[in-house]
């Protein structure tokens, strides 16, 4: 969101800042920014690189990876990547993992904003209160909600006799939901649901409610004053919110190991075949550095086309 | 019938009456002011106006159109709220754009007209500019571009000035009167300010638990306020209590003689019929109260006795309090016109205060 703070009517402002943070230099700095930076250093930019170095290793005899040095040479391969360029199988899954996520995106979203906008617009006092049934899910164990699902979608289930209650007489094959790509994309969506829901109302909270006032004197009606002022304002919530929810959607397997079927099987199923069950670490490797690339540019596409500009 | 008609509009909050039963009307090209303190009701009724909120009882009718059925949108009155609330997502143009848009204005004359409104406020370079971008006073002339780019009736404006500094305060104020004063479209401001509904307004509606204590021009609030509380809310005022004892007439009113238990016999002007007996307040301004050393007493005067008490230095006058012999207090002041003079008197020295008869004005009640 722009900032709404005016530089013209605190000229001392950006001084006083400057002064505060050449003070503050130095070893404090290191003390407050230091541990955090160790943890991810230790625990994410290393087993990165880790990764990256494995893919270009063999396999080793009884899975893992062969010694990284032997006979006094470096012992590096092209063979995974190779193995991924030959088959269009990987390539397949990666634009079906894509597009299951973009689907659970777009899901949450339209499940997610009217949902947080209702709480941005209730009273203060009940605010908390609703943003806390929101997240009351996380509450329980994410395996035991998955499998909650396996139930309401299961074939005696309510649902889906229910559905088949009139699907049947219609004169079509009885419908199973449960083990399809409708059951993953279900459970993909309830799942992330409150990751797309925070980081809206965290933005629509904070919306002025004067501006909704100002457009309406202005002439424009309750489409217009969502479309032209608080859709507008709340892009930086959706995009987050995208984010949060796109990005763990890409890579996940719990749910389409639980959910799908054969045909949901996703990137992230295959990523934990070849680390757990194949043990082929460097074609894993492959796999995962890959898919972080692509989570990576489609991040910098969206940052490009939600980037700020002179619009009127 | 005047342009803007507020009929006995009422509006209650539960068992409080935030406006009771308030009729005004507003001429056409009058520059109008709603004054009083916060919660007197002026912002409600303001609101009902622009048709954020309803009234309970009356109505409010524009060009002899009652605008009850009318949400804001449909209203051709057009409002410039306190924040300013320009759409931080939109530059300048955009923000002045906005209404011509929600109205189906063709893009050619869109462009035409912002372009014509921006330089009406000086700002026809900044067309660009986010608001976060300009200082208080130019965000306020973008707030006043964008509500007169549809040209409506009438403009609401609360308290636009009341979130900038004193010095900005007083050129933007004289920039609104030159502004209202070219385009002719009736302001309704409202602002518990009273110095700037004097300077701006045309007439004035002083505002008080959701009743309107006086309407009048601004002289005639300031010269002869018609309640107690006029008098104290506007500027500052003596205000003597006591009980009248004689009346004589004089010119279109009467002189009172009143008995003031802490100063004595005092003599003050009324402009309505009042009997011996009543009981009321005589209202002084301070600037009307001449002080002096030794008795000087000149004719048509009342006169009393006192030392200083305190004064507050102000820069262009000096504000004495005097302590009559009685025990009432009596404001006084004095302008320092004699360059490096601060005061003339120190607190303790023996006065005389003096003021003519007409000075005061007797306030039933």
């Amino acid at each position: 969101m722009p900032d709404t703070s005016s530089p013209a009517e605190a000229p001392g402002r950006g001084g006083r800042a400057a002064s505060w943070q050449t003070r503050s230099s130095g070893a404090g700095r290191w003390l407050v920014s230091g541990p955090p930076l160790a943890y991810l250093l230790v625990f994410f930019a290393i087993p990165a690189l880790i990764m990256v170095a494995a893919s270009f290793t063999p396999p080793g005899e009884f899975g893992g990876l062969a010694p990284l040095f032997e006979d006094g040479k470096a012992n590096l391969t092209l063979e995974a990547y190779e193995r991924f360029a030959e088959d269009p199988i990987y390539l397949e899954l990666f634009v079906k993992s894509v597009l299951y996520a973009a689907i659970t995106t777009l899901c949450c979203l339209l499940l997610a904003y009217p949902l947080a906008l209702l709480v941005a617009r209730s009273a203060r006092k009940y605010r908390d209160l609703l943003m806390l049934l929101v997240i009351l899910p996380f509450w329980s164990n994410f395996l035991i909600r998955v499998y909650a699902w396996m139930i309401i979608l299961g074939p005696q289930s309510a649902v889906s006799r229910a559905l088949n209650a009139v699907v049947e007489p219609l004169g079509f094959e009885p419908v199973s939901l449960l083990f399809s790509s409708f059951a993953v994309l279900v459970g993909l969506v309830y799942v992330h649901l409150p990751f797309m829901v925070l980081p809206l109302y965290a933005n629509l909270e904070k919306h002025d409610p004067a501006l909704l006032d100002a457009a309406q004197d202005l002439g424009a009606n309750a489409w217009q004053r969502f479309w032209r002022v608080t859709f507008p304002l709340s892009l930086p919530g959706v995009w987050a919110g995208a984010a949060l929810v796109f990005i763990p959607a890409l890579g996940i397997f719990a749910i389409p190991d639980i959910l799908g079927g054969t045909e949901s099987t996703l990137i992230g199923n295959v990523i934990k075949q070849q680390f757990l069950e194949t043990r082929d670490w460097p074609f894993g490797s492959v796999l995962s550095i890959m898919l972080t690339a692509v989570a990576l540019a489609l991040a910098g596409l969206a940052a490009w086309v939600s980037r700020p500009r002179r619009t009127t | 019938m005047a342009l803007l008609e507020i009929r006995n509009v009422t509006r209650r909050f539960g068992d409080f009456a935030a406006v009771d039963d308030v009729s005004i009307g507003i001429e056409a090209g009058e520059f109008f002011t709603l004054l009083g303190p916060s919660g007197c009701g002026k912002t409600t009724l303001l609101r009902m106006i622009a048709g954020f909120d309803l009234p309970d009882g009356g109505s409010i009718v524009l060009d002899g159109k009652d605008l009850a059925g009318d949400p804001p949108e449909r209203r051709p009155v057009r409002t410039v709220f306190q924040s300013y609330a320009l759409f931080p997502h939109m530059t300048v143009a955009g923000n002045v754009a906005f209404p011509l848009r929600m109205a189906k204005v063709d893009r050619a004359e869109v462009e035409r007209q912002v372009k014509l409104a921006l330089e009406g406020v000086q700002l026809g370079g900044k067309a660009d500019r986010y608001p976060h971008e300009l200082s208080g006073g130019q965000k306020q002339r973008v707030a006043i571009a964008r509500a007169l780019v549809t040209k409506p009736r009438v403009l609401l404006l609360d308290e636009p000035l009341a979130a900038l500094d004193a010095k900005l305060r007083g050129e933007l104020q004289l920039e609104l009167i030159n502004l209202q004063k070219d385009i002719g479209i009736t302001f309704v401001y409202v602002t518990h300010d009273q110095t700037e509904a004097l300077a701006l307004s045309h007439r004035i509606a002083v505002m008080n638990h959701g009743r309107v204590e006086q309407l009048d021009e601004p002289s005639r609030i300031y010269g002869l306020p018609r309640t107690r509380f006029v008098a104290d809310f506007i500027g500052h005022c003596n205000l003597f209590d006591g009980a009248v004892v004689a009346t004589t007439p004089h010119e279109s009113g009467a002189l009172v003689d009143l008995d003031v238990a802490d100063l004595g016999r005092i003599r003050a002007f009324t402009k309505g019929q009042v009997t011996p007996g009543t009981t009321g307040s005589v209202a002084v301004r301070p600037e009307k109260i001449r002080i002096s050393a030794s008795v000087t007493q000149g004719e048509d005067e009342n006169h009393c006795a006192g030392h200083i008490r305190d004064f507050l230095y102000m820069g262009d006058v000096t504000v004495y309090i005097v302590e009559a012999r009685g025990g009432q207090r009596v404001e006084a002041l004095l302008a320092n016109s004699e360059a490096g003079r601060t005061k003339f008197f120190e607190a303790g020295d023996a006065v005389e205060a003096a003021w003519r008869f007409d000075a005061g004005h007797f306030i039933p009640g």
